[in-house]
């Protein structure tokens, strides 16, 4: 993808969180906040529609944002805000989205489902489920073709896995030895169905086997070891070695959609999940590391600051109007 | 009488007719164990079990293929679409295989297959989840579509294409889902399938609605400076053209109100064909209310897109007054 312009705050952010490991912290615990607030913005009746949120995945998005360049493609699915939030989209860019801004990352015509940033290489996310799988290899197909160094990250969950796009995907990427990171985020339920009902399967990493491609199953709680594991098949993907399949095994705190209670739910499943918080194991290794503990409890309450801020301009930002309708449905307007 | 959501008018329809003959299943994502994402298959896993009442895992076109092939194998399935946009993954086995049964094989084999899906705007979900797309399906030879407008005609429509020999497309309109409707639930109370009905009489102006636009129109013409008769097509394929042929022949003026945009809108077949068939009897041009040609946006504009009642009685108000057709809102805007 090319970049538009080089003093963009997406970039700045991108940049940032690629600086140290205080900062990618920061942007998990962004995620964590900008997710919990929706939740509650959406129940006090202030947004339409619905919202797909990512709550205890958060660790996968800000390793996908901490490995990437810029120019990099990323297709990811509904449930982006995280992966948004921590490849560089501003919370205004985001949040104005959901509140159908023109600030939005569409204008506000689209909502929570479709968020987009080509300047740091967020594809729109896709709501059809497994629609980015073949999109994402044909990113990787155009960085073939363009001889750049470029490569793509389709991001999409379990569910996605039992879909013809999937497999038409990954034989492609393979056939082709496309530089392509195909990335499962595994959080053990499409919808309110667990995995084990719908797929015969429960390390989904042996698919990429039928096609002659490597994988890998990695913690998708642990920040760490998914930077090692995207790093070394993005790495791959860079040097011509071909596609990777990375399984990230993860958990959804939330329901899977704002309507969705998640009482399907086996009893104390959520409660163990939540011993393994990305955010909290991250910082027990922080502090371990030598990090002032109480600089990173100072985060939460500046990254609520400035959510809350960002909250503000968003409301007293502009609404789209009907001719926004009009624009962008192909070049000109209709 | 039953004062019934319309989901729920579907979940009986369906039950008494799961009741009546063993050769029918059900079977779509979270249809099961969730009783459908939109409710509407309440209460039969506990009534008829695991194995006629069957959750799938994403995976669209093996689910609709196989009811295909079940189909033709002396079973009845019923397939649900959560939402109808998801049918593009699958369409082949609808459109190019189910509609083609009976043709291929000289009228040996018969696809007795019915496909749910919600359909449509207004509950803000944006551009990929809030289409009517029965454009995708009315040209198909083989293929029926019908349109509930309320739990009465959803419960006897979903009956009507239960019973049917060929393939059914039943497009129902999400946002009516939660509401209800008083009606006479006889067990046999079918609608046939290309019968249309006439809500409300007059004699200026004929209006024909379908699904959620039928409300619409009722409300339009119920305050209003003429009198119209609403017709809710109920089919669009094949529709009721004695009806709508009958009513323009009294009224001489002929408005349909559409969901969809305005290019191949399922008003332009009803304008062309009573055109041709009633030219004599009409007193000016007919008049098609739609949707403009851009994705249907989120959130407030959504309410801008769709022709509300405000916007039929005003356009058609112009209408009668000047047997002229004035133009549309986005016209005024470009
Ligand atoms: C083709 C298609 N079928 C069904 C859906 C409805 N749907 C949206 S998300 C979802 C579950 C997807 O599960 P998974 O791939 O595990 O991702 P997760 O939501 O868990 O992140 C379903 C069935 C859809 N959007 N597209
Ligand atoms: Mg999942």
């Amino acid at each position: 993808m090319t970049v538009a312009s080089e003093t963009n705050e997406a970039l700045r952010r991108r940049a940032a969180l690629q600086e140290s490991r205080l900062e990618l912290f920061r942007r998990m615990v962004e995620i964590r906040l900008v997710e919990d607030r929706i939740i509650e913005l959406f129940g006090e009746g202030l947004i339409p529609g619905s919202t797909h949120t990512c709550q205890g995945q958060e660790a996968v998005s800000v390793a996908v944002a901490a490995v990437l360049r810029p120019t990099d493609t990323v297709a990811c699915t509904y449930r982006g805000h995280g992966m948004a939030l921590a490849l560089g989209v501003t919370r205004e860019a985001l949040l104005g989205e959901i509140f159908g801004r023109k600030i939005g990352c569409m204008g506000g015509l689209g909502g929570s489902m479709h968020l987009s940033d080509p300047t740091v290489g967020l594809l729109p996310t896709f709501a059809i489920v497994g629609a980015g799988v073949p999109i994402g290899v044909g990113a990787a197909l155009a960085a073939q073709l363009q001889g750049t160094e470029d490569v793509s990250v389709s991001v999409f969950g379990d569910g996605a896995t039992n879909i013809g796009g999937f497999h038409e995907g990954l034989n492609l990427a393979a056939v082709w030895s496309l530089p392509v990171v195909f990335l499962c985020e595994n959080n053990l339920y499409g919808e309110y169905s667990p995995i084990a009902r719908t797929t015969p399967v429960t390390d989904l990493a042996v698919r990429a086997a039928s096609y002659q491609m490597r994988s890998e199953v990695v913690d998708g709680q642990d920040v760490d070891a998914l930077i090692d594991a995207i790093a070394a098949a993005v790495a791959r993907a860079r040097d011509g070695g071909g596609p990777t399949l990375v399984e990230a095994k993860t958990y959804r705190y939330a329901g899977h959609s704002r309507s969705d209670k998640a009482t399907y739910r086996p009893e104390g499943e959520l409660e163990r999940w939540l011993q393994r918080d990305p955010i909290t194991l991250f910082k027990t290794k922080l502090v371990d590391e030598g990090v002032d503990g109480s600089a990173l409890e100072a985060v939460w309450e500046e990254c609520r600051l400035q959510l809350e801020q960002s909250i503000e301009a968003v409301l007293a930002s502009p609404l789209a109007e009907p001719s926004d309708m009009l624009a962008n449905v192909t070049a000109g307007r209709i | 009488m039953k004062r019934l959501r319309m989901n729920q008018a579907i979940s009986l329809a369906i039950a008494e007719e799961m009741e009546r003959d063993e050769r029918i299943f059900l079977m779509g994502e979270d249809v099961a164990e969730a009783e459908g994402t939109f409710k509407t298959s309440e209460g039969l896993l506990a009534r008829f079990g695991p194995s006629r009442v069957r959750d799938t895992p994403i995976s669209e076109m093996g689910f609709l293929g196989a009811a295909v092939g079940a189909a033709v194998s002396g079973m009845r399935p019923i397939v649900e679409i959560m939402f109808i946009e998801f049918l593009g993954v699958a369409l082949d086995q609808l459109v190019t295989e189910a509609a083609l049964m009976r043709y291929l094989s000289g009228g040996a084999l018969h696809a007795p297959l019915t496909v749910r899906g919600s359909a449509g705007a207004g509950l803000g979900f944006g551009c990929q989840h809030s289409q009517t797309l029965e454009r995708w399906l009315v040209g198909t030879p083989g293929l029926k579509v019908v349109v509930p407008s309320g739990a009465r005609s959803a419960y006897g429509l979903t009956k009507a294409a239960i019973r049917d020999d060929d393939p059914v497309v039943v497009l129902e309109p999400r946002a009516l889902y939660g509401r209800r409707e008083a009606f006479d639930a006889d067990p046999d109370a079918v609608i046939p399938i290309g019968v249309g009905e006439v809500l409300g009489q007059g004699d200026d102006v004929t209006i024909v609605a379908l699904g959620q636009t039928v409300e619409t129109a009722r409300s339009a013409a119920a305050d209003a400076s003429w009198a119209a008769d609403v017709v809710d097509l109920r089919t669009i394929q094949p529709w009721d053209h004695e009806l709508v042929a009958e009513s323009v022949e009294k009224t001489g003026r002929l408005v349909t109100v559409e969901e969809n945009q305005f290019t191949g809108g399922w008003g332009a077949e009803i304008v062309s064909s009573i055109v041709s068939a009633c030219f004599v009897s009409l007193k000016c041009p007919p008049m098609r209310l739609t949707a403009p040609d851009v994705p249907v946006p989120y959130g407030e504009l959504e309410r801008q897109y769709l022709p509300s009642a405000d916007y039929v009685r005003t356009q058609v108000d112009v209408f009668v007054k000047t047997d002229t057709v004035p133009s549309a809102w986005w016209e005024e805007l470009s």
